[in-house]
Order: C-alpha cells, then structure tokens, then sequence
C-alpha cells in the first residue's frame, strides 16, 4: 500500500545519467529518484555540479548519456510549454535591462497559462498579486525592476515563479541575496506550500542550518555524483560535513527546533 | 500591459504620419498647398482630374514626390523596427542595423552586383540587388556573432566592438569596389551616404513586399519577445523557445534592413534612435513598441529627408544627416549606459 502511494507521488527518475561541459565532466552514474509533496536540499560544494544538475532537471540541459523522466514520461518529449506548467525556476542570476514595473515582470510568470492574443483574465491577476502579497513586494508594484536592490529584484523573480503555478519549484540558491528576515519568511512560505497543499520544492542551498531547517531530504554531490541522499537527519552529521566539506563541524540537535544544527569550527 | 493609453498614442503617431506625407508632398522648389495634394490624392481614386490645380502638379505628386517620400517613410519604419527587435533579442539597447554592421553588410553585397557586371554576368537590378543585400547582411551577422562568441553572455560592449570592427572591413571593401569600378562611382557613393533620390513607385513595391510582412512577424512574436527580456534560460523555463525564436526574428531582422538599405544605401542610427525614445515614453513592452517604432521611424526618417530634400540650399545625403543628429546621441546612451554600470 505504501509502495504503490510512493510511486504514485514519483516526479523524476533519473537513470544512468552523466553531462559533461565540452571535455569536461560535472555529473556521472546519477541514479535519483524524486517525489512529490518533498522539501529537497541539494547541496555540495562550488563546482560540484548543484546548478548543473538543476538544469538537467528542468530540462534546459540535456543529458550526455542516461536518461530523465517527469511522471513516467521523458522529460525531452514535453513540449517546452507543457513543461512550464509543471516546473518552474528561480535562477542564481538575474539582470534586466528594460525598465519593465516590478507587475509585468510577475505577470510573466502567467505566459504559460495565457493563450498567444489574449488578455490577461481576472483569475491571472488575481494570481499575481497574491504572489507579490507572499513575497512582500505589493508596495513595489508599479516601480521598474531596473530601480530595485538585489534582495528586492530576488523576491520579485520568486514571485514570477509562484505565479507560474507549477507542480514544482526549482530554487538555485534563490536566497543567496536576501537579508535573515526575508530568508526565513520566504522558506516558512515555502514550507508551508510543501506541507500543505503537496507542492515540491527542489531547492540548492549554500546554508548548511538553512537546509537542515527546511528540508525533508537532501542530495548530497560530491565530485559529480550523489555521495548521499537522506533524511536531514541522517545528512547531518560530523563525519559528512568532514568529508564533503573538509570541514570540522559538530551537530547538535536544536532544543527550540528539533531540527540538526550545525557549529562549524572556525579557529 | 495595454491600456487605452498606449493605443491613443499609436493613434496620434499615425495621423502626425498622415499628416507629414501630405505636407512633406506638397514642399519643394513647386509649392502645393496640402488641400491640392489632398485634392490630387483623391482624384486619382475617383479617376477624375481635378479642377483649379497647375496640370504639371499631378505629375510631380505622383511620378517624382509620392514615390520618394514612402520610400522614405517605409524605410524609416523598417530600420526602426529591425533596431528595436535587436535590442529585444540581444538585451542590449545598443544595438541596431548600424551599430551590428548588419547595414554595411548589406551595402557591401549590393555592392558586390557592380563587380558582377564588370565580369559580364548580368542580372535586373531589381532582383540581384535585394538578394545580395540580404546575402551580405546574413553573413554579416553570423560573422559579428562568431567574433564576438567568445564572450558567452554577448555583453553589449563585445558586440559592438565586433559591429564595428566587421563594419570596418566592409567599407574597406566597398572601397575597393568603389576603386575597381571607377566610371560608376556615383553608385557606390550612393551606397555609402545614403539617398532617396529618383526612387520610384517599384521601389515602393519592393520595400512594402519585404516591411509589411517582416511587421506582422515581429508583431505575433512581441508577447515572447517580453518574456526573453528575462534571459534566455528563464524564457525557456516559460514555455518560450527562445533560441528558434531568436534565429527567425534575426533574420526577419536582417532582411528588412537588407530591402531598406537595397533602396536607400546606408542609413544609420534610425534603429537606435527611435526605439529608445519611444521605449521612455511607452515603456519596454514590445507589443506596443513594435508598432509605435514603424511609425516613429517612418516619421523621423521622411521629416529628415523633406528637411534635406526641401529646405536645405544644397540636397546633402541622408545618411550623412542622420549619422549628424544620431551619433551624438549614441554616445549619450552609451555614457548613460556606462555610468549606471558603474553607480
């Protein structure tokens, strides 16, 4: 009964799968399987291929050998607007050089869900100010997004991928710009979508407490493969940090949160 | 988004269009009055001649002034629309047929037809120079793209440096033709400064059978054209196919600079100018920018030639009165660019 529920809630199976930039090779022999309704935290260190394996997961990437496929289906026989209603992005980068108001870039996110001459129907607006109400940016609506402070122009990218309304949400390292306050507001958000109305998130994360704090489970990449996959419980632990991050660290487990905390060694 | 607002503007620059190619009809060394002009127009509907008008004036209306003047006017929309879909494309607000080099390749090719009647092979004007523009302008822009590919994010700076320095080489080359065919350098001159002189109502034909249909494609594009405003990889994320979208608008692009410069020479900053002010007063969106280029530029261009044509003691050419006002202005929107880089 459980098995059958598991792979009724089956997103993506990856098999076999490498990519190589060029000559060079950043992911090999992943075999990964991912479900819905989960908080997931992909960490490792710089290069070790987060982003990458992001992409290859939206499908802007394709893999070199092995294949992908979302709901039992390959992910390259999705139609690129097909696909949009079902994932969407918030990028590490983001620059504009259109003065566009902070509303029309939310409004975007829309695009799938709008036929080629049409308007914008009342549901989309709706839609996209309550986007902007999650992330805090009502009050910046009519301002152009080349005005804005990084964390600023950050939120409003989340907002455009919330307004996308698909299944999953895919974060690289999405709050890497934003201020203490910002960052756990907008993961208790997210958290909330998971928990509540089955939402996936797969998220790279640079904060090893943040993705301790959030996340049901983690990807752990190493050298372009998957050294571990678990239960943050289980990825948090001294031996782990010491081998994938050549750091010294020790783990508690918080008393106010109940989840892992990590104190690293600094001298 | 739309609002009733953006559509009264494109409604006012429609009749300023009207209203200049009536008067800019009526100007020159015979003086008609635009009520004549109108009269001449509607007579030529209702096939009746029209009472009370000097009789040479139909003649210079129709066979000398109409046909120059939306030449002029087609062309000005057609350069201002290929600018503002290489901003949009490239995001970068420094690009235009000029800046690229994309209009100088174009004029290189047509140029190329001169060296072919020096061999002896002859094909009708009509039909080689339109394809050899196109051809020059195409490996133009593969040419500006392969050099500055380099630089993977395509910052504005690298291509432009490459527009430039493709540009370069192409005038290097127009002198070499210009050198070898030493009886018809007046043509050649003709491609290098730009002209509307003697164009006729075959021209007309040629350049609307290319604008009117690049327009329409622009226009079914303008909404994803937005959304690639985002980056190419959160375009795609969106459901837009950005990369096959962007080789069809470019050679969209390309082949009306390439009908416009086939008939005109090179015309510069027209792709810069025009998009950038109307993009202040409209905002970024391409659905209502598109359109309210081809006006503006139609506009820009037929009131600076009118200006050469009618009032100035000596006719100079156009493309060296464009390059005057919008050169300048090219450095203004690049030393903008580079200070908000820099705050």
């Amino acid at each position: 009964m459980i098995s059958s529920q598991k792979t009724a809630g089956l997103l993506f199976q990856l098999a076999g799968l490498s990519f190589a930039y060029q000559k060079h090779p950043v992911l090999h022999d992943i075999d990964l399987q991912l479900y819905s309704g989960k908080f997931y935290g992909v960490i490792g260190g710089n290069g070790s291929g987060k982003s990458t394996l992001l992409e290859l997961l939206m499908g802007t990437l394709l893999p070199l050998n092995g294949t992908i496929t979302y709901r039992k289906k390959l992910l390259a026989n999705y139609s690129k607007k097909e696909l949009a209603t079902k994932l969407s992005l918030v990028p590490q980068h983001f620059s504009m050089d259109f003065d566009y108001r902070v509303y029309d870039i939310v409004l975007m996110g829309r695009h799938p869900h709008i036929p080629r001459f049409a308007s914008p129907a009342q549901h989309d607006r709706e839609i996209v100010t309550q986007a902007m109400v999650t992330m805090d940016i009502l009050d910046l609506q009519n301002r152009p997004v080349t005005a804005l402070s990084g964390g600023e122009l950050q939120r409003v990218v989340m907002a455009r991928a919330l307004a996308q309304e698909s299944e999953v949400l895919i974060l690289d390292e999405a709050t890497s710009n934003l201020d203490i306050q910002h960052t756990i507001a907008i993961m208790q958000v997210m958290r909330k979508r998971v928990v509540e109305q089955g939402f996936t998130i797969i998220a790279a994360i640079h904060d090893l407490n943040l993705a301790a704090a959030f996340c049901d489970e983690c990807l752990v990449l190493k050298d372009g493969q998957i050294y571990a996959k678990d239960t943050v419980d289980n990825i948090f632990t001294s031996d782990l940090l010491q081998t994938v991050f050549s750091v010294e660290a020790v783990v508690d487990n918080n008393t106010m949160t109940k989840h892992p905390q990590i104190q690293f060694k600094y001298q | 988004m739309i609002g009733s607002k953006h559509l009264f503007f494109i409604g006012v620059l429609f009749i300023i269009l009207c209203a200049t190619i009536i008067s800019a009809t009526g100007m020159g060394f015979l003086k008609i009055s635009p009520i004549e002009v109108i009269e001449i127009l509607w007579s030529q509907f209702t096939g009746q001649s029209p009472e009370g008008i000097n009789p040479t004036f139909p003649f210079v209306v129709m066979e000398v002034r109409l046909p120059r003047i939306l030449t002029a006017a087609l062309v000005g929309g057609g350069l201002a629309v290929a600018g503002a879909v290489f901003q949009a494309i490239l995001l970068n607000p420094l690009a235009d047929p000029y800046t690229l080099g994309i209009s100088s390749g174009a004029a290189f090719g047509a140029s190329l037809v001169i060296i072919l009647t020096i061999f002896g092979i002859v094909i009708p004007p009509w039909f080689s120079i339109p394809v050899f523009a196109f051809l020059g302008a195409i490996a133009t822009l593969i040419a500006v793209f392969s050099l500055a590919s380099t630089d993977t994010s395509l910052s504005s700076n690298t291509l432009i440096l490459s527009g430039v320095i493709i540009a370069a080489i192409l005038s290097a080359g127009i002198g070499f033709i210009k050198y070898l065919a030493d009886e018809q350098v007046g043509i050649i001159i003709f491609w290098l400064m730009g002209s509307f002189v003697g164009r006729t109502w075959g021209d007309v034909l040629t350049t609307s059978i290319i604008i009117f249909p690049g327009l329409l494609f622009t226009l079914y594009y303008a909404r994803d054209l937005n959304i690639m405003a985002l980056g190419e990889r959160t375009a795609n994320t969106l459901g837009v196919d950005s990369s096959r979208i962007k080789k069809q608008l470019l050679i969209c692009a390309s082949l009306i600079t390439a009908i416009s410069v086939s008939v005109s020479g090179i015309i510069g900053f027209i792709g810069l100018i025009v998009p950038h002010l109307l993009r202040m007063v409209l905002g970024p969106d391409n659905r209502i920018l598109l359109p309210a280029c081809f006006l503006g530029g139609a506009i820009l261009l037929l009131g600076a030639d009118t200006i050469t044509r009618a009032w100035l003691p000596s006719e100079i050419p156009i493309g060296v009165l464009t390059s005057l006002i919008g050169g300048p202005f090219f450095c203004y929107i690049f030393r903008k660019k580079q200070m908000a880089l820099h705050s």
